[in-house]
């Protein structure tokens, strides 16, 4: 008597069971995120992930490209990096709020919350400023990269990708990401220097058609997870 | 009425495509599991054409590499939420226009474990359909006591509720007489970056469902399904508002699954 679903719609969403199983249950599927996320999901400060005035800020910057190698005015941006200590569990407080006005505050330029978001801007561009990004501390010999999820409209379901740094030369060969890939798929992994303690990073979503590899136009590496 | 649109493709022509694609994943799946999410390049969606990789993602086997970045993720907690958020009926002067409801339902992983604490972000349209967006150009009144953002944290039981009001079908310039079904867009975090999801709820028995190429880019009907909520009369709270449940299931590995072994 709870729930009768309506025989136009698809049967109701499964109820899970409440403790841990050992059958995967199904996933939700993904859908886009649209045109219209701008002002829900963007946060003040959400570029900024460096503490206020750190030495180290590095900042990374680019242009997400579509297939005809037009800019993506609506792309959404998620970077999430290891700590400077290689811990990985992150710290809450990017999206700090003021508990008078409820207006998000943003992060409070001390801690270091390991999260950021930035959506590109009319020209397709997006600027983030952190902290180098830090091996894992169970692995500290690994080549230290950030972490990237792409979101857009158009795109269904977004793209993991990675920012890893060119300086780190030993560590970039080891990689088993890295190394298992040919150069010019590689190369689109590897931030580029453009100033001092400035990267350039880019992220085309689509190569050419011909599958040419065009260096200049490669398709970024996405990566799925398993 | 808006401007006739002669250099868009017809609904009967986008309904056809998909009724081929969803006929080819028909015939691949061949009884065996079907995808759960969407292809990326689900064509009758045109804006999907130039935004989609044509090389195969490169897979990152989680057991191998169990320091990857990727299995653990970002933290959030009572300084990034405030209690008014989950109420988007309450963040103006007035009330909003509309049906009012409450939306509850749990986030777990695949093994069934809830996502404690962590963000659940939703936005959507009033309820004659209008985001409160500048580049939303639908002739349709925006509503000043209705902005259709709103957060939460999960309890313990990996639990959300959020009380709004439901949203209105709204049309778009991806064919001629698109029209998007009522959805609320939900964006969530797992313990996992990899378990990042951002998705839409549908409500049951909307007439839209056939027609929205969105919807159809998930092309197993029971993957589809997981997007449409269930009316839940237990929900529902008298004389106030009406009640949907949906539960979301976040896919993707994380460092606790394989500390306890795979599933």
């Amino acid at each position: 008597m709870t729930r009768t679903p309506d025989p136009q719609s698809p049967s109701p969403s499964p109820s899970p069971s409440p403790s841990p199983s050992r059958s995967p249950l199904a996933p939700t599927p993904s859908q886009t995120v649209g045109p219209f996320y701008g002002y829900a999901l963007p946060f003040p400060g959400g570029e900024q992930i460096a503490p206020v005035g750190h030495p180290d800020t590095i900042t990374v910057h680019g242009y997400v490209y579509d297939g005809a190698g037009a800019p993506v005015p609506d792309a959404l941006l998620e970077f999430w990096q290891a700590g400077p200590d290689g811990g990985l569990t992150g710290a809450p407080g990017s999206l700090r709020r003021d508990p008078a006005t409820g207006a998000v505050l943003g992060r409070d330029g001390v801690g270091f919350t390991g999260f950021g978001r930035v959506p590109t801007d009319a020209d397709g561009h997006y600027v983030v400023r952190t902290l180098p990004a830090t091996a894992p501390a169970g692995r500290p010999a690994a080549a230290p990269y950030l972490a990237v999820c792409v979101f857009a409209r158009g795109l269904l379901h977004h793209l993991f990708t990675r920012v890893y740094f060119p300086a780190n030369e030993a560590a970039n060969a080891a990689d088993p990401l890295l190394s298992g890939l040919p150069e010019n798929r590689a190369s689109t992994l590897l931030a580029r220097p453009d100033g001092p303690a400035r990267y350039r990073f880019d992220v085309r979503l689509q190569g050419p058609a011909d599958g040419s590899h065009d260096g200049a136009q490669e398709e970024t590496v996405f990566l799925a997870f398993r | 009425m808006a401007p006739p649109a002669p250099h868009l493709p017809t609904q009967a022509h986008i309904s056809s495509e998909i009724a081929a694609l969803h006929a080819a994943a028909h015939d691949r799946a061949a009884g065996g599991p079907a995808p759960d999410h969407p292809a990326r390049d689900f064509t009758p969606y045109r804006s999907s054409t130039a935004r989609h990789p044509r090389q195969p993602l490169v897979e990152i086997d989680g057991l191998a590499d169990p320091e990857a970045v990727e299995l653990s993720g970002p933290a959030f907690g009572v300084t990034d939420v405030t209690d008014l958020d989950a109420d988007l009926t309450r963040q103006h002067a007035g009330e909003p226009l509309g049906e009012r409801i409450t939306v509850s339902g749990r986030i777990l992983d695949r093994t069934g474990r809830p996502v404690r604490r962590q963000l659940v972000e939703i936005w959507q349209a009033n309820a004659s359909g209008r985001y409160a967006h500048q580049r939303d150009q639908h002739p349709a009144p925006l509503d000043p006591h209705f902005t259709g953002v709103g957060r939460c944290l999960t309890d313990d039981d990996g639990r959300y509720a959020f009380t709004t009001i439901k949203p209105g079908a709204y049309p778009w310039r991806n064919h001629d007489n698109a029209w998007r079904p009522a959805h609320i867009h939900f964006s969530l975090f797992g313990s996992a970056f990899t378990q990042r999801l951002v998705t839409q709820m549908y409500f049951p028995g909307d007439p839209l469902f056939p027609y929205d190429p969105i919807l159809a880019s998930v092309t197993d009907p029971g993957a589809r399904a997981r997007l449409v909520a269930a009316y839940d009369h237990e929900l529902s709270r008298p004389e106030w508002s009406l009640g949907y449940r949906w539960d979301v299931i976040l896919d993707g590995p994380s460092a606790t699954w394989i500390e306890e072994g795979r599933l």
